[in-house]
């Protein structure tokens, strides 16, 4: 199973994978003010997710992540980062 | 009557088991007797039907709170029990906790440390991963512990404890008596039950076993005065009785120091009447019967099921000022507009205050009755006193009749009523129309808005609510009325359009047709149209359909047939009017009107584009036959010069196939290959023929017209009629062999040839063979028994679908949130944009600019 192809393959490379980065604690505050919420309240992403290994975030950290919808190009999404198992 | 408004909001609710100490508190009064009545007919003192709980007889008062009828709510009563009893709800809980605690100590099979460990570990649980996870780590403790044979504590040999069902426990032969459980159950200590997920301040262990029973109030089992005065009791209240009555022979008997087989069985019975009471309908107990040998209903049954409290009567509410009936059409009344029966309007009612300024007209109404139209039914004296008017009361009633008064009155033309059909999948299912009342008796409504209802007239009956106040009346008005619907949120296409002959009229009328001017005003005074242009001696159809749009109305779109349709200032300059730009879904023209104009010019124009459509084929006549497809020999000869290619086609890839030199395609094997490749070819001719029937059929044919204004069916339909039926398939595939080898035993076997495979080569005017005419029956049902099946699949997905979403809203910042205002979306659809007020979900710049630009 423990095979390494991280060498090979980066997942947060492809062109599928959208990208994703972490938010600074100014960031972080100016959304939450923004729409008013509680990082609750924020859809989640494991600290697992193969697409923000190398971000190394932290529990309770915020991730951007910059889509390519279909109905818009470049749309913003917020996910908190929850404890995995 | 007044109301008692409560201002507080509920923070949680604990769930827990009644102790006996609680029952005490609540209970107002202890139940001695099995008696009911006195000989006078009244209630016994300590009796099941004592008025200290609760009254159920008008005249009568409260003995607790000095309530009448129908304002004292019932007060529970209790019944001590000679010998606890086992709550048959709990019997798992029982034996659960009789088999992980010590039979001697009482404590839980766990050591002390083992304890602590575990409640940090359960604590941390449910903070990090919820309750379920919790849950279920409570659960593998406990089968752990159920394999302990010797207390950690006390060092006591433990006895393997089973559950005899429905209620009896037994270590080893020995039988476990509720006494016996009931004082282990005591001794637990509270910190070893949080272990098994028992929060001892709301739920000891020892309270699942009875030992006194709450007796419900009686407003809850009220009995009821059959019509020769006999009294019939509820069935809970014949439950009670016997559990009382046994319940006091056990006191007598143990207080006499009966032998202990008489004791035990008592209390078996006893044991049996409370765990009917609580469930009648428990495995390997006989049901408690009434005397016609009928069910009783108890606690139970009283909640659960779809008959119970909470499908029936809580989810379930029904509603007065309702009616039901058959629909039928009528394209003559508008599309906001319900025909609705002479009976229905003279049973609905709509409450009217009566003011200075009214009250000649409520005079009027209250003078004509319940029984000429339009009248009023009831009277509402001082905002109290129903009365009803009848020949005896109306005439006092018509004289006392003052303003501050409330005249319910008779639904008469032009009131508000909200209608609809279920199932109710989307907004457009339940709409506000104007009644229309109308003889007959089926309610009625403009074909137009079959489409939002999803209805059809072969037999479908609607439902027709009356709004009661102002405030339901004017908000139906303003957002429910159909001409706001238009435009469906789902893709901000239009529901509701012209259809079928509509379509045809519409399309014949803007293509070639022209009228002298008297027919022209004719139509239109038939319509209901009587602003229209100066006409010159010949009107063509162009003109005549242009008087239906407003006057500065300019519309760039195409038609059907891709044809440019042009409108100028009111004025349809060319092309013609067909499916693509007054149809359902994809009216655009409808669409743009409504975009500019506003709903109730959309409407109108619907409307009257409707009724032109039809009051055209009305004058021109209009019929489809035989005739239609009827076609020349040249073209005859064509078609079969096609299909007999075709043949040759397939016989050359058999051939190849035997010959084995047909290349497989990718993944497949070479039958496989080869049975692709036919069904392409023998496809194609469908479609070959389908455009040379296109390119031979005649404009004017009915059929083609049909077709071609998008009115109903396609060219394929008439191909299909006129030339040939073509390839019948099942499953994506040509049909397969049911005998050995062979589709039919008519064809010998291994035959791969089109015919033998279920291509039918005639048309439905020349007539099938046998042969053809059973593999048409065999695709025939596959259809059918297709969309039987996938129907009602594919309709509860759509529920499911639609519960799991249905909390789910756009905020004002243009969040998408659910119930708990957790963000789904963080800007609607990605990209802001109101699907309704867009073209099909996009924004048309250039059409804006060229709106602005024109100005």
């Amino acid at each position: 199973m423990e095979k390494t192809t991280t060498d090979k393959f980066d997942q947060p490379d492809h062109m599928f994978v959208p990208k994703h980065m972490l938010l600074s604690e100014e960031e972080e505050n100016e959304l939450l003010v923004k729409y008013n919420i509680s990082k609750k309240q924020l859809p989640c992403i494991l600290v697992t997710d193969p697409a923000i290994k190398r971000l190394n975030p932290k529990i309770g950290d915020i991730i951007k992540i910059i889509r390519n919808s279909q109905t818009s190009p470049n749309s913003p999404y917020y996910r908190v980062v929850i404890s995995g198992k | 009557m007044q109301q008692e408004y409560v201002y507080k909001k509920i923070n949680h609710i604990v769930f827990g088991i009644l102790s006996p100490k609680l029952i005490k508190k609540m209970a107002c009064t202890k139940i001695v007797t099995a008696e009911l009545y006195d000989k006078e007919g009244y209630p016994v003192d300590g009796g099941l039907m004592d008025i200290k709980l609760g009254v159920i007889d008008p005249g009568l008062r409260c003995k607790t709170c000095g309530g009448k009828l129908k304002e004292c709510v019932g007060h529970f009563g209790y019944i001590e029990l000679a010998r606890p009893i086992i709550h048959i709800k709990y019997i798992k809980v029982i034996l659960d906790l009789l088999q992980s605690t010590c039979r001697e100590c009482s404590r839980l099979m766990l050591e002390n440390e083992k304890i602590e460990e575990y409640l940090r570990l359960l604590e941390k649980l449910e903070k990090e991963k919820g309750i379920l996870q919790k849950k279920r780590k409570i659960k593998e403790i406990l089968v752990a512990l159920k394999k302990s044979t010797k207390c950690p504590h006390c060092k006591a040999k433990q006895i393997k404890i089973k559950l005899e069902k429905p209620y009896s426990f037994y270590e080893k032969e020995k039988r476990l008596t509720t006494l016996e459980i009931r004082s282990r159950f005591e001794k637990i200590p509270d910190k070893d039950i949080e272990i098994l997920g028992i929060n001892p301040a709301y739920a000891r262990p020892e309270w699942t076993i009875l030992t006194i029973l709450p007796i419900p109030p009686v407003t809850m089992r009220p009995s009821i005065t059959l019509e020769n005065g006999e009294r019939s009791e509820d069935d809970l209240t014949h439950k009670l009785g016997d559990i009382v009555r046994i319940n006091q022979r056990l006191f007598e008997n143990i207080n006499a120091g009966a032998p202990e087989i008489i004791v035990e069985d008592l209390w078996d019975l006893l044991q049996y009447h409370i765990t009917t009471y609580i469930d009648n309908t428990v495995t390997q107990i006989p049901p408690a019967r009434h005397r016609s040998g009928q069910l009783l209903k108890t606690l139970s049954e009283r909640i659960k099921s779809k008959e119970g409290r909470f499908r029936h009567n809580l989810v379930g509410k029904r509603v007065n000022f309702a009616a039901r009936t058959v629909i039928s059409p009528d394209p003559k009344i508008r599309i906001n507009e319900v025909g609705i029966p002479l009976e229905v309007a003279k049973e609905l009612t709509i409450p009217e205050k009566v003011t200075e300024w009214n009250l000649e007209y409520c005079k009027e109404l209250v003078k004509k009755g319940p029984h000429n139209y339009p009248g009023a039914n009831y009277v509402i004296k001082g905002g109290v006193k129903k009365k009803q008017i009848t020949p005896d009361t109306q005439e006092q009633l018509h004289n006392e009749l003052e303003p501050g008064d409330v005249v319910e009155r008779h639904i008469i033309n032009g009131d508000v009523s909200i209608f609809n059909r279920q199932p109710s999948l989307h907004r457009m299912s339940i709409m506000a129309h104007k009644i229309k009342v109308l003889p007959g008796k089926s309610f009625r409504l403009n074909p137009a808005v079959t489409a939002p209802y999803n209805a059809d007239f072969d037999g479908d009956e609607m439902n027709l609510h009356i709004p009661q106040n102002e405030e339901a009346r004017t908000e139906a008005d303003i957002l429910m009325q159909v001409q706001t619907q238009i435009i469906t949120p789902k893709n901000g296409s239009n529901v509701m359009g012209c259809m079928e002959d509509s379509i045809t009229g519409n399309y014949m009328l803007t293509k070639y047709l022209s009228f002298t001017k008297e027919k022209a005003i004719e139509i239109l005074g038939k319509i209901g149209i009587e602003e229209f242009p100066q006409f010159k001696e010949t009107v063509t159809g162009k003109e005549l359909f242009s008087a239906l749009l407003p006057k500065d109305f300019d519309f760039y779109g195409e038609s059907k047939s891709n044809e440019p349709v042009i409108v100028k200032k009111g004025k349809l300059i060319s092309g013609t009017i067909d499916e693509a730009t007054i149809g359902e879904s994809d009216g655009t023209l409808l669409r743009t009107i409504f975009k500019s104009y506003g709903p109730e010019v959309c409407a109108n124009v619907l409307t009257n584009s409707f009724r032109l459509g039809i009051a055209v084929l009305l004058e021109e006549g209009f019929t489809t036959s035989l005739k239609d497809s009827d076609l020349s020999e040249s073209i005859k000869e064509k078609i079969q010069t096609v299909i007999k290619d075709s043949k040759k086609v397939v016989d050359g890839l058999i051939h190849r196939y035997h010959d084995k030199q047909l290349d497989a395609l990718p993944g497949k094997t070479l039958k496989e290959t080869l049975e692709i490749e036919i069904l392409r070819e023998l496809n194609m001719v469908r479609n070959r023929v389908g455009s040379i029937i296109k390119e031979s059929a005649s404009e004017f044919n009915p059929t083609v017209m049909m077709a071609r204004s998008g009115a109903k069916g396609n060219i394929l339909n008439l191909a299909q009629m006129a030339a040939c039926i073509g390839q019948q398939a099942l499953r994506g595939a040509r049909i397969k062999e049911g005998y050995i080898k062979r589709t039919l035993s008519v064809f010998k076997k291994n035959d791969l040839s089109p015919k033998a495979r279920g291509f039918i080569e005639n048309s439905f005017k020349s007539g099938l063979n046998p042969i053809e005419f059973f593999f048409g029956a065999m695709t025939g049902r596959d259809s059918l028994m297709d969309t039987a099946l996938r129907t009602p699949k594919s309709g509860y997905l759509y529920r499911r679908l639609a519960n799991a979403l249905q909390d789910i809203k756009v905020e004002y910042d243009n969040t998408v949130r659910d119930a708990n205002k957790t963000i789904i979306q963080f800007t609607y659809g990605e990209d802001g944009v109101e699907v309704s007020k867009s073209d099909k979900g996009l924004i048309d710049v250039k059409s804006i600019i060229k709106q602005v630009k024109g100005g």
